[in-house]
């Protein structure tokens, strides 16, 4: 009996990636999260999409911790720890990875570089060695080859003069490199043209296991061609306003969102 | 503090950091790092009373055993320096040093002629040690020859041999007095006169050592030259002077560091460094500086005002890279006099300064002949009250035909409470030249540390990996070891307290 429970209770925690519980969070003073809810677990791939300036990117900004943002109700489960209550590199270090909507530039910092002392702090945070030289660099050649980045990006300026489509290459091959739990990927697409779309969504999916899981955000249904994800939600003023399959996206797609939202009012009214 | 190559790697780590919460408190980190070189070295010491006056120079003089010329040269210098005013133009804001109330002579006893250095005083090893400076190790490791001056007397030059087999002569600037008087004469105060500034006359007056290197025709020296500087005494003033000479067509990297132990009150440096780059050779010359800034309130700390120069002769190239991270006032415009036709003149240069620290360094290219060329690259970083300002002069002269100049100078601010100025002086007397400038201040990004921190880097590591980046055209000057070693420096002023 006693066994059984714990075996439940293992799987259940082996599936558990992150949960958000009624999340409000504002910036100076503007609410922009609502209430947000939303559980996901390892294997999934979940697709969230909305207007602009529905908080899309908020929601990604605060689960990474970012702290001009004021949480002011609710809760973030993360693997079991309270993630609101993590610094941003703790976060990072647990398995939460942002690929960015604008990916910051570093002038004189190169990729490699950047990364392998991303790579080496979290190690040494855990009591690891440092990454040997050699292996790092067969990782690095590895992971640029699932996204076709040209290995002198590698070497350049993180971010610095790269293209809008290389920049969002980049974040995927970072991502690679870091091999997160849960990956947020903040408009990964916008930008890309239908090849590098096409090499970013392999990329994507050559990393998915069943113990990791990624929350997608995006404004096309294009991505969900390549990326499928397993559940769709809708954001809009801040909240999760209706969720459904992958279909829900090619809705979208055809007929806007006025329809949800009248649906709503509808509802409310 | 010289790192073999084996330390390459560990730049890339960062150990033992606190996290920090916002960045608020990662300033009030930085602005309270520790300086780690303030340890003071108990050795007898021969010194001479305090004060200046003809007396004490003559002291100085017989003290080194100088000939007639030398004794000339310095009382020459002494009568012009007591007509000069104090310098008021730099923007900087300092209690003036009393000048009778110095040390002008501080020499470690014994006072010795090494030969190995089992002959070394043991404190004196003792301060290599916690200098990072094992002359063994440097001798095998990193093929650097030192030559080591603790407050004024040069006391130990490695490699010696080695270069002497080469004809090129490496030796502290007293021994160059006895030993190559004609060099000496011909050279000194051709590039920085006697008559050039206040501190300049002063360091002609009383400088009581310093290192001298001369580089024979067509000879490229093959390793890196090096000299450390330290002032250990108290109310000691520190003039060091440094003549380099590259003949034709030889080549010399030199690189000097400098430390100085935590004092209350303020000490003084004053160093004149000259160098001469004849027809189609080359010189580098690079610095690091850490001299002791003071406490984090403005308390103690070096006075640092420099005078270096370098006289370009035709296809010959002098560069200065500058590390410079200590001195509670640095006061330095290294140059370079382009005096022969396409030569060619560089200053790289990182300046940080935090709490109380003050800095009005820069650079001046002066263009005499036909198709120079300059470039000056300056970094400056100020955190906490610290100020810090580039003055640059290029000055293009009416002969100096398709001259051209290129300055960048960015500045970079962490925190509210420090300062940046930009005061570029520029003079084109040649409509066929080209100057230009750039200038850029920053503050250092919120959003670049964050993306950082998203990867998994501390507050601390994401600073020092975005400053290093900032600093990279100037540290990528370096000499390898000396890059690992500056990189080490700039965390170590940028940090709270290094494990
Ligand atoms: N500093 C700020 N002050 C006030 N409002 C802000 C601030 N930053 C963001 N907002 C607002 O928050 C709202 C949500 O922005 P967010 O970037 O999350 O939208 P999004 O859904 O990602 O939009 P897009 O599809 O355009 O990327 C917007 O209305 C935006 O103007
Ligand atoms: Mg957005």
């Amino acid at each position: 009996m006693d066994k059984k429970i714990k075996g439940i209770e293992f799987l259940i925690a082996l599936f558990r990636m992150i949960k958000i519980k009624n999340l409000h969070a504002s910036i100076e003073g503007t609410e922009i999260l609502r209430g947000i809810n939303l559980e996901v677990k390892a294997g999934e791939v979940h697709a969230i999409m909305g207007p602009n300036g529905s908080g899309k990117s908020t929601l990604a900004s605060v689960l990474a911790g970012r702290d001009e943002y004021e949480v002011t109700e609710g809760s973030v489960d993360f693997l079991d720890e309270d993630l609101l209550d993590m610094e941003p590199e703790d976060r990072s270090r647990a398995g939460l990875f942002l690929a960015f909507q604008y990916p910051v530039e570093i002038p004189g910092v190169s990729n490699i570089n950047f990364l392998k002392t991303a790579i080496n702090e979290a190690r040494e945070k855990r009591g690891e060695d440092p990454m040997a030289a050699k292996d790092f660099l067969k990782r690095v050649k590895e992971k640029s080859k699932l996204v076709e980045l040209d290995g002198r990006l590698a070497n350049r300026s993180v971010n610095e003069g790269f293209s809008g489509g290389e920049k969002k290459r980049n974040e995927i091959f970072q991502m690679a490199m870091l091999d997160p739990k849960l990956s947020v990927l903040d408009e990964t697409d916008s930008g890309l043209d239908i090849d590098a779309l096409r090499i970013v969504a392999n990329g994507v999916n050559e990393l998915k296991t069943k113990d990791n899981a990624s929350i997608v955000i995006t404004h096309y249904q294009r991505l969900l061609d390549y990326i499928v994800p397993d559940y769709v939600h809708v954001l809009y003023k801040g909240k999760i306003v209706k969720t459904g399959p992958k279909e829900l996206a090619l809705e979208l797609e055809e007929k806007g969102y006025e329809w949800i939202f009248k649906e709503l009012e509808a509802v409310s009214a | 503090m010289l790192q073999g190559l084996a330390d390459v790697e560990k730049v890339f780590q960062y150990k033992g950091m606190k996290e920090m919460q916002t960045e608020d408190e990662l300033i009030e980190e930085i602005t309270n790092s520790e300086y780690k070189y303030g340890f003071y070295t108990e050795m007898d010491s021969d010194q001479a009373p305090k004060g200046l006056s003809e007396v004490i120079i003559r002291f100085i003089s017989a003290k080194k055993n100088e000939p007639q010329w030398m004794l000339d040269y310095r009382l020459n210098a002494y009568r012009i320096w007591e007509k000069m005013e104090e310098p008021e133009w730099a923007h900087l804001g300092y209690e003036k040093p009393d000048f009778q109330d110095l040390h002008y002579y501080s020499a470690p006893k014994p006072k010795v002629q090494l030969d190995s250095l089992d002959e070394v005083d043991h404190e004196l090893l003792e301060t290599f040690k916690k200098l990072g400076i094992s002359i063994e190790e440097q001798e095998r490791l990193t093929g650097v020859a030192v030559d080591v001056v603790i407050d004024s007397v040069s006391v130990a030059t490695s490699f010696k041999k080695k270069l002497g087999e080469l004809g090129i002569i490496f030796c502290s600037f007293s021994e160059a007095v006895q030993e190559h008087p004609e060099l000496v004469q011909k050279y000194l105060g051709t590039v920085v006169p006697t008559t050039d500034n206040f501190y300049s006359a002063l360091n002609s007056a009383v400088f009581t050592d310093g290192s001298f290197c001369y580089i024979p025709k067509g000879k490229k020296c093959p390793m890196e030259l090096s000299t450390y500087f330290r002032i250990n005494e108290a109310n000691t003033g520190q003039f060091e002077r440094t003549l380099v000479i590259a003949d034709e067509g030889s080549y010399v990297s030199y690189l000097e560091g400098c430390t100085a132990p935590m004092r209350d009150e303020n000490q003084l440096h004053a160093a004149v460094v000259e160098l001469v780059a004849l027809d189609n050779a080359e010189i580098k010359y690079s610095t690091i500086q850490n001299w002791y800034p003071g406490s984090k309130e403005g308390k103690g700390g070096i006075y640092n005002f420099v005078t270096k120069r370098g006289l370009c002769m035709e296809n010959s190239k002098i560069s200065w890279t500058q590390v410079e991270t200590g001195s509670a006032v640095t006061w330095k415009y290294p140059g370079c006099i382009l005096k022969g036709n396409n030569s060619i003149g560089e200053f790289y240069s990182v300046a940080v300064t935090s709490n109380h620290q003050q800095a009005d360094t820069g650079s001046k290219m002066i263009h005499l002949g036909k198709n120079t060329k300059s470039t000056i690259i300056s970094k400056g970083i100020s955190a906490g009250q610290a100020q810090n300002s580039y003055r640059g002069l290029v000055k293009i002269a009416k002969g100096a035909a398709n001259a051209r100049n290129f300055t960048q100078c960015d500045s970079l601010l962490m925190g509210n409470n420090c300062g940046a100025h930009t005061f570029p002086y520029i003079e084109v007397s040649n409509q066929s030249s080209k100057v230009e400038h750039e200038a850029t201040t920053s503050k250092i990004g919120e959003d670049q540390i964050f993306y950082c921190k998203q990867r998994g880097m501390d507050e601390t590591t994401a600073i020092n990996l975005i400053v290093n980046g900032y600093c990279k055209e100037v540290l990528n000057q370096l000499p390898m070891e000396f890059a690992v070693e500056a990189q080490k420096l700039l965390e170590i002023s940028l940090e709270g307290s290094v494990g």
